[in-house]
């Protein structure tokens, strides 16, 4: 009895703690192209997720339709329980946004472009002038507010509206890819951004990147996407996991090769190299050194080597995640997504 | 209250916007002064009007044609809101696609007033008189006729994407509407052959109301100018709210 009544409990726990509900979803555009294919996921409050993929795969067409910039083809997606379709005006009250390209007013002030903001949101305006002190200071640009925007550089305009993000009190904040285009500092800088406030604020946070030392660096659970599908979801440490372990690369003297391949039958040898897949890579490499040196195997240098998520992408889909591999069925998607006639 | 919120903020982000480009505000009034100096003074003997001189003659059409300039502008104004961006941050925010073009549409049609205003001053810095009763009345329905002109432009503006674009319309448009609406010329002189354009052109009747008022005479009764100019105002503004919410 009184375990029902824990699992009822647990189960309406369980409900309650996804922000993000999203079951088949699909977009099929005008030009029957299908930009995302029937994906499903949940995201817990608090979490910071991230959708990764190559470009065009359907990360900037998936985040659309959960904010509801674009209609749904078919499926199903809900924010907070509502209803991305039918509940547009309760789903946007809940969310902030901070797209891929600028959508910053260039000649209005960073603080005018905030003010708007609180204002289209319905803050309260004893409460503005407050937040908007807060949001500027969290991104460092508290002297620069009565610039205008325009001459801002591209860091400093993404700063501005991650804060602008934030002024509503979002329950979830999305960013679509952002770090794109900014330099490596002033990625670091986003990433800090990020990570406070889901530590302060206990904030969700829905991300879309291309880049895999963001995904694994920031968050808790990633999707990785592909050609509009989801084609593995899970932390990045089990993505990784996956992938059998770490490697174990020893740089042997010439004449113990053939020594060494005897004793390690699963081992490969690349370049005078010997490659050894192990569970642990640093828990068995004393192991191994140990057994080099009881067989008189001359080890010269030995390296560890991790599993990175390009491992996992590249296992999964054959190919690498870059900026260049841009074909054709890419440029189309871009295109269409590209325009405001998605309805 | 959340809407109303959310239409004043729309409509202050243009009146900050519009304020913040002097150069724009003074450059828009070189061809009303062009019009009313250069023209209302040169041509006074040249054109027979009854009683009028043709200065006055013009002043409302000068001030027709700052009102329509400054408010097909708010086509410009929606295209170039999405190429910076900005209009995605209206779209996802809780305001609704019609508050955006109510806010919209009154913002443009403030920064018309406000030439509209200008022009005025200027023509009565120069010789034209009314009185103050009527220069109050005027603001209305400048209100009326600019809200008409701004939704041409807000429904043009919903469905295309590029300046460039919307520029050609503009001048296949907005030019003949001028010329044609009887703004400095009158109607009553036309051939009766030709006397149908000015008729079928909406901008004649808000030129023949703002002439009643400001001068006194008008070809076409009061009546039916108001009548007119406010179903086209109706008409325009309905068709470009529906426009944008189906587009975006």
């Amino acid at each position: 009895m009184q375990n029902e009544l824990k699992l009822r409990w647990l189960i309406i726990e369980d409900d309650f703690m996804n922000v993000i509900e999203v079951k088949n979803l699909s977009k099929v555009f005008k030009n029957n192209f299908k930009a995302v294919d029937g994906i499903t996921f949940d995201v817990k409050e608090g979490e910071i997720f991230g959708l990764l993929g190559p470009n065009g795969a359907g990360k900037t067409t998936t985040i659309s339709m959960l904010c509801t910039l674009l209609k749904i083809s078919s499926g199903e997606a809900k924010i907070c329980g509502y209803d991305v379709d039918s509940e547009q005006s309760e789903v946007r009250k809940c969310l902030g946004l901070v797209f891929q390209d600028t959508t910053l007013d260039d000649r209005l002030t960073a603080r005018e472009n905030l003010e708007l903001h609180a204002r289209l949101y319905g803050v309260p305006k004893e409460k503005r002038r407050k937040r908007i002190d807060q949001v500027l200071k969290m991104v460092e640009l508290e002297e620069k507010e009565n610039l205008i925007v325009k001459t801002f550089s591209g860091g400093m305009q993404r700063r501005l509206e991650i804060a602008r993000g934030l002024i509503h009190y979002p329950k979830i904040l999305f960013l679509d890819e952002p770090t794109l285009g900014l330099d490596p500092q002033t990625r670091k800088h986003v990433w800090e951004y990020i990570v406070k406030l889901k530590k302060d604020y206990n904030m969700t946070i829905f991300l879309t990147t291309h880049y895999m030392e963001e995904a694994d660096e920031l968050c808790d659970r990633i999707a990785i996407i592909n050609n509009a599908k989801i084609i593995a979801l899970d932390t990045p440490k089990n993505l990784k996991n996956s992938l059998g372990g770490d490697t174990i690369i020893l740089d042997v003297n010439d004449k113990d090769i053939e020594k060494a391949l005897k004793i390690y039958k699963n081992a490969k040898r690349f370049d005078g190299q010997i490659i050894l897949s192990v569970k642990n890579a640093g828990k068995q490499i004393e192991e191994v050194l140990e057994k080099c040196r009881k067989n008189k195997i001359e080890v010269i240098e030995a390296n560890i080597r991790k599993p990175a998520l390009n491992d996992v992408f590249l296992k999964m889909t054959g190919r690498e995640i870059r900026e260049e591999n841009v074909d054709l069925k890419e440029q189309l998607r871009r295109r269409s997504r590209g325009g405001f006639r998605g309805h | 209250m959340g809407e109303i919120e959310g239409i004043y903020t729309v409509w202050l982000r243009e009146m900050i916007r519009y304020f913040r480009q002097k150069e724009r505000i003074i450059s828009s009034l070189v061809m009303p002064v062009f019009w009313l100096l250069i023209f209302g003074g040169s041509m006074r003997s040249s054109i027979d009007i009854g009683n009028v001189d043709y200065k006055s003659f013009i002043t409302p059409g000068v001030i027709a044609m700052s009102l329509m300039f400054t408010s097909v502008m708010s086509g410009i104004s929606i295209i170039w809101d999405k190429e910076i961006g900005f209009m995605k941050e209206m779209l996802v925010s809780p305001v609704s696609r019609l508050s955006i073009v109510i806010g919209k549409a009154l913002g443009t049609s403030t920064t018309a007033i406000i030439q509209g205003i200008m022009v005025m001053l200027i023509a009565i810095a120069t010789g034209l008189h009314i009185s103050i009763a009527t220069f109050f009345l005027v603001i209305p329905v400048m209100l009326l006729i600019s809200l008409g002109l701004v939704g041409i432009g807000l429904s043009i503006g919903s469905v295309m994407n590029n300046v460039e674009g919307f520029q050609l319309i503009m001048n296949f448009l907005v030019m003949p509407m001028f010329f044609l609406s009887g703004a400095l010329f009158p109607i009553n002189n036309l051939p009766t052959l030709l006397r149908i354009i000015p008729y079928i052109d909406p901008l004649t009747y808000g030129v023949e109301l703002l002439r009643y008022m400001i001068v006194g005479v008008s070809s076409i009764p009061f009546i039916t100018n108001f009548l007119i100019v406010s179903a086209f105002s109706t008409l325009t503004i309905t068709l470009s709210a529906w426009l944008f919410s189906r587009r975006h």
